[in-house]
């Protein structure tokens, strides 16, 4: 029983460490063919009143970071699922995503919300005019909190992708 | 000639003053370029040097907002409430039956701390209706990505509620009777045990534990032959025999989680723990779980079974079977607004025939999230006893968790 218990630990152990999934690096390379540039946006006015909207808080940051070439955005953006928070990668082209992915989950539970089963869900999704998602999202029962968190932030970014469309946004520093 | 030559001198003196002067001016104009030059240069490191101040600024208001945010703090304070009023046939009742208290503490970030503290009832103390618990204390080790160790006071890996049983997740103003007399939720142990993903969409639970005790000396058959009230919930307990619980469940596809467990109890009765002559009650629990979501409809099934060894029924006749399920479709019109039906029945002495002792149970309600974590439920019950002692009427009660 005792070698059991050890033989466990060591086989599962080999897997892999931490709550990082994908690198910040990796999923903004994997998301754009050409080099991407990246630039900020001030959360200011208007947009913390959308978060607060879609998120049911402020985003807690003045600026956001994002990556663009052409009509495609990449965004990374955290949120709490239930206690702690989810770093979450929408990538959008022109009004709709184009993919979502869980960096980094750091909950005690709910993590199969970081599988290509649940994410793909999200593929194609734009906002309809009540600024839900286009696309219905099934849940992960046991991570509501998590699925929910996942959802509010691509709201949240194909309304920043289409803020920024028409404003100039500051910043500009090549990645 | 020294005429010409005067003239001649004159007229130097004349281009060289004109030249002094245009280098005079040229000086002054190279003197008003360079000082021009070096304030703008000057200028340059005063903007270099308030864009750094400012970025430090902003930098340093981002982290107070961040660490303003309480998901960022080692420390989380959380919890959940529900108040019920019961309109029944065997009485009426206003209660705030749980209101629960989250204590979590990160030490590492794969080391953390989680508690449960519950105040059932609304007053606890010697003679009051209610009870301080404390439902869960564990440390969860992350060892891996994937795979997690976790050591203390938890709450066992069973059913639909007993692990998720905040109010605005579930349908139903009081906890289905089913998971609360069979499972029985809320039920929790002392041990240790794993629980992770052994593939995408496969999880896994695997615990050792604290086992139960039954009340074997208590005056009231069923009580003496209760699971539930077996509860020892790791104050003080017996802990002659121990017992262990597994669980493996599939989450692969949208909307669909599908459990199977299985629990093993090597001594219902701890080595006759109350000296009433009988030992050596051996258990199995087998239970079996669905809960299915496509866009605004959901379902939920449940089957639990316990197989006991027959020395039970020198306790109680016919509890050595004690079976209960539920179906519970249901309909989100919207964010706010869902309806669902639940339609059940559990059996605590289901291998006697002649008991009289199966509970049928017929739902139908609704919730309305005022807030995303906050609800607002009304049902009707129809229970329908074996025994004849029918349980009708309605349930209005709200809910939060944060």
């Amino acid at each position: 029983m005792k070698h059991l218990f050890f033989c466990f630990i060591l086989l599962s152990s080999q897997l892999c460490v931490g709550a990082e999934y994908i690198s910040e690096q990796d999923f903004i390379s994997q998301s754009f063919t050409n080099s991407p540039t990246m630039k900020s946006i001030w959360l200011k006015g208007d947009r913390q009143e959308v978060a607060k909207e879609m998120l049911g808080h402020r985003y807690p940051a003045l600026r956001l970071r994002y990556w663009m070439d052409g009509t495609k955005s990449a965004w990374i953006m955290n949120e709490i699922g239930k206690e702690k928070p989810i770093t979450i990668g929408v990538t959008i082209e022109g009004d709709k995503i184009e993919r979502v992915s869980i960096l980094a989950y750091r909950e005690s539970r709910g993590g199969e919300i970081r599988h290509p089963f649940f994410t793909e869900q999200f593929v194609g999704a734009g906002l309809k005019p009540n600024a839900d998602l286009a696309n219905p999202v099934d849940g992960i029962a046991g991570a509501t909190l998590s699925v929910r968190a996942v959802t509010n932030i691509s709201r949240f970014a194909l309304y920043l992708s289409e803020s920024t469309a028409s404003e100039f946004a500051i910043g500009q520093v090549s990645h | 000639m020294v005429q010409m030559q005067s003239q001649k001198i004159e007229q130097l003196e004349n281009q060289l003053t004109e030249s002094q002067n245009r280098l005079a001016e040229a000086q002054q104009r190279l003197n008003t370029a360079t000082d021009a030059h070096a304030i703008s240069i000057e200028n340059q490191s005063v903007i270099a040097a308030t864009r750094q101040e400012l970025e430090a600024t902003i930098e340093s208001v981002e982290l107070a907002m961040q660490e303003d945010n309480t998901a960022n703090r080692n420390t989380t304070l959380g919890g959940y409430g529900e108040l019920h009023y019961n309109n029944l046939d065997k009485g009426s009742a206003i209660d705030f039956h749980r209101y629960v208290l989250f204590l979590n503490h990160q030490f590492a970030d794969n080391l953390n701390f989680y508690s449960e503290l519950e105040v059932e009832h609304s007053i606890a103390g010697e003679g009051k209706v209610g009870e301080v618990e404390l439902e869960q204390a564990f440390v969860q080790w992350d060892y891996s990505q994937s795979h997690n160790f976790k050591f203390g006071l938890f709450l066992i890996p069973l059913g639909i509620l007993n692990e998720t049983h905040e109010p605005d997740t579930f349908y139903g103003v009081e906890r289905n009777t089913v998971e609360k007399n069979i499972i029985p939720a809320t039920w929790w142990e002392g041990g240790f045990g794993f629980n992770g993903e052994l593939a995408p969409g496969w999880g896994y639970d695997l615990a050792f534990h604290s086992g139960l005790n039954l009340d074997a000396d208590n005056t009231s058959a069923s009580k003496r032959s209760s699971i539930r009230s077996a509860r020892q919930k790791v104050g003080k307990a017996n802990a002659e025999n121990f017992a262990a619980t597994a669980r493996v469940s599939f989450s692969g596809y949208p909307g669909l989680r599908v459990s199977a467990a299985f629990q093993r109890q090597s001594d219902l009765t701890q080595d006759d723990d109350d000296d009433v002559g009988v030992s050596g009650i051996g258990a199995n629990l087998y239970e079996f779980d669905v809960q299915f979501q496509r866009n605004m409809f959901a379902f939920r099934a449940l089957y639990a079974k316990w197989d006991i060894d027959s020395g039970i029924n020198q306790l109680n006749e016919g509890a050595d079977e004690q079976v209960g399920w539920y179906l519970e479709p249901s309909v989100k019109l919207n964010p706010k607004l869902g309806f669902f039906a639940r339609y059940g029945s559990y059996d605590l002495l289901a291998s006697n025939s002649a008991s009289a002792s199966e509970k049928k149970q017929f739902d139908i309600g609704l919730n309305y999230w005022i807030h995303p974590r906050v609800v607002v439920k009304m049902d009707y019950q129809q229970q329908d006893n074996e025994n004849g002692t029918d349980n009708d009427g309605f349930n209005i009660g709200m809910g939060y968790s944060f």
